[in-house]
């Protein structure tokens, strides 16, 4: 188990990384979410011992990184931000090099290294230069060294960013794969990737832990988790409202705007089941016709905008 | 039986050892480009024709290496900083050294290793004007003690130059700056002796102070070693300098990425 314990980083007296703590388990995926320049890289710097921390510690199963950094640096894989690689090595050599540094060697080497390759799918481009390789087989390259030595604890700086869609999805399902063994920390700040791979996320800004739990609880901390959202032709939308402004069941009424014209209403609640239930009949019998009549599920994005400050409270 | 058992599995953990690894891809990284062929190309183009022309090899009419000898530290200077200017600056521009230093090997192991495949390369270009020395010995009866001692005095100064390098190259993201730092330094420790620089500081400068700079000259102490004269102070100051400057690269390294 991976632990950091109030973890700061300070560039002169800017605080990049301001007491983050947390704790990565065996089998778990840990989004680390965050606004670009939140502070996510520098912890994850520190996470693997590129970087010192200011104050603060980072333990692997009791051992302290700081007193012994090569026995909690070879329980761990990295794969840094962009995924830096030797680019006038070939594929092949470079997870060689990779994995006999590591001390990895005879079978047990070529074992893992058929492994990671198979995994990674890069086959095909073993022999070639890096510099040679399109930006997914870099990606796939920098994964495989991440997990040629088998790592109990894998750390990934934003792996999907700047892949497209289908590689995305790829390194997903195998990230996904991977936790069924290993403690599994990525940075994102693509927030459909936590309700894609994590098992629990933490969302920092400033450098502070400002919210963190399974992606369902995250959802919660938005009043639009659960709100009856009704699209229709505003005449429909207004009657809507006026029916149910004061309504006991709504606690707010939200109008959704695309170029100035009304094109949705949210209305937020704490019983969504039976607020459903109460627009439904009051269509059926206003002969109401919506485009589309649902409960909000997807808020993280709102949940992130509100706890970064990404909503204009706290800029 | 055994003890052939224990030494080849001795070998088998000395080229398992990281430093080793380390040195077999940076040495394959050098010949990955043309930069290798090009560097040993240069040098031994230079090499000899300074010691044909300039160097008046055969006008002496003596058996010795003194004129090829005689150029290195000024060939040196600019080409031991451009083997050494990509060591580090390039791993920063690509992020590279955080692939390199979050690996379980201590960031002196990565310093060592880099240095120490500059170093080989740059005795591969010195064995590759081997040649020179049969030559000198068909031609006539050389001492070959004293040119031997100069092929390792010139090595020994390549390796001074490459921990200078080193650390230069820490410094920057930018090889053509890490290139000219490096130059620049190499040059003051082997000029600090010449008579321009004495001469130049003459006028107000301390005489303790123009002595303990006319010691710091690599110059001088090579120009001794090659003629086949060694000192164990001049041994132990080249040995302390890359000692120093390889130390100092750690310390750079360790800042850059802290700051």
């Amino acid at each position: 188990m991976l632990v950091a314990d109030n973890l700061v980083k300070k560039f002169g007296n800017v605080a990049a990384v301001n007491g983050i703590s947390l704790s990565l388990k065996p089998q778990e995926v840990l989004g680390f979410l965050g606004p670009n320049g939140s502070g996510k890289t520098t912890t994850m710097r520190m996470l693997t011992g590129f970087m010192n921390p200011t104050s603060g510690s980072v333990t692997m199963d009791g051992i302290a990184l700081a007193d012994n950094p090569i026995a909690v640096k070879s329980q761990l894989g990295y794969l840094p931000e962009g995924a830096p690689l030797y680019l006038d090595m070939t594929v092949l050599d470079f997870l060689k090099f990779c994995g006999e540094i590591r001390g990895l060697h005879g079978a047990y080497l070529r074992e893992r290294l058929d492994i990671s390759i198979g995994l990674l799918q890069i086959e095909e481009v073993l022999g070639k230069r890096i510099e040679a390789l399109s930006k997914g087989f870099k990606r796939r390259v920098g994964f495989a060294q991440a997990i040629l030595h088998d790592p109990a604890i894998l750390i990934l700086d934003e792996p999907t960013d700047g892949l497209d869609p289908n590689q995305k999805f790829h390194v997903r399902q195998m990230i996904k794969q991977l936790s069924a063994t290993k403690a599994i920390l990525i940075s994102t700040h693509l927030l459909e990737e936590v309700g894609a791979v994590c098992s629990r996320a933490m969302i920092i800004a400033r450098g502070k832990l400002v919210a963190s739990g399974t992606p369902l609880e995250l959802c919660k901390l938005s009043p639009h988790y659960h709100a009856v959202l009704a699209t229709a032709a505003p005449s429909v939308l207004k009657l809507l409202r006026s029916a149910f402004v004061g309504n006991p069941l709504v606690t707010g009424v939200e109008e959704v705007r695309v170029n100035n014209k009304l094109t949705a209403i949210r209305l937020l609640n704490h019983q969504p089941a039976e607020l459903l239930a109460a627009v439904n009949q009051a269509a059926r019998a206003q002969n109401w016709v919506f485009e589309s009549l649902l409960l909000e599920q997807d808020v993280l994005d709102d949940v992130f905008r509100r706890v970064t400050g990404g909503d204009g409270r706290h800029a | 039986m055994l003890n052939r058992q224990k030494f080849l599995s001795a070998i088998g953990n000395f080229f398992a050892d990281p430093v080793f690894v380390l040195i077999r891809r940076e040495l394959n990284a050098y010949f990955a480009n043309a930069l290798a062929y090009v560097f040993l190309i240069i040098f031994l183009a230079l090499a000899g024709t300074m010691t044909f022309t300039i160097g008046s090899f055969f006008e002496r009419r003596l058996a010795d290496l003194q004129p090829f000898f005689q150029f290195h530290p000024w060939l040196y200077l600019l080409l031991m900083p451009a083997l050494t200017m990509r060591l580090w600056a390039e791993e920063r521009k690509l992020g590279t050294h955080e692939l390199l230093l979050t690996l379980p090997i201590n960031l002196s192991t990565a310093v060592a290793g880099k240095f120490l495949a500059a170093w080989l390369f740059a005795g591969i270009a010195l064995l590759l004007s081997l040649p020179l020395w049969f030559t000198v010995n068909y031609l006539g009866h050389p001492d070959n003690g004293v040119i031997l001692v100069s092929y390792l005095s010139s090595w020994l100064l390549a390796g001074v130059m490459l921990a200078m390098g080193s650390a230069m190259s820490a410094l920057t993201k930018n090889q053509v700056i890490a290139f000219i730092l490096g130059v620049f330094l190499s040059f003051l420790f082997i000029a600090s002796g010449s008579p321009i620089v004495l001469g130049f500081l003459q006028s107000w400068a301390p005489a303790w102070a123009l002595h303990g700079l006319a010691n710091l000259s690599l110059l001088d102490r090579y120009d001794q070693m090659t003629q086949g004269v060694i000192g164990l102070d001049s041994l132990l100051y080249f040995a302390l300098l890359i000692y120093l400057f390889l130390q100092a690269t750690i310390v750079i390294i360790h800042l850059k990425k802290t700051a």
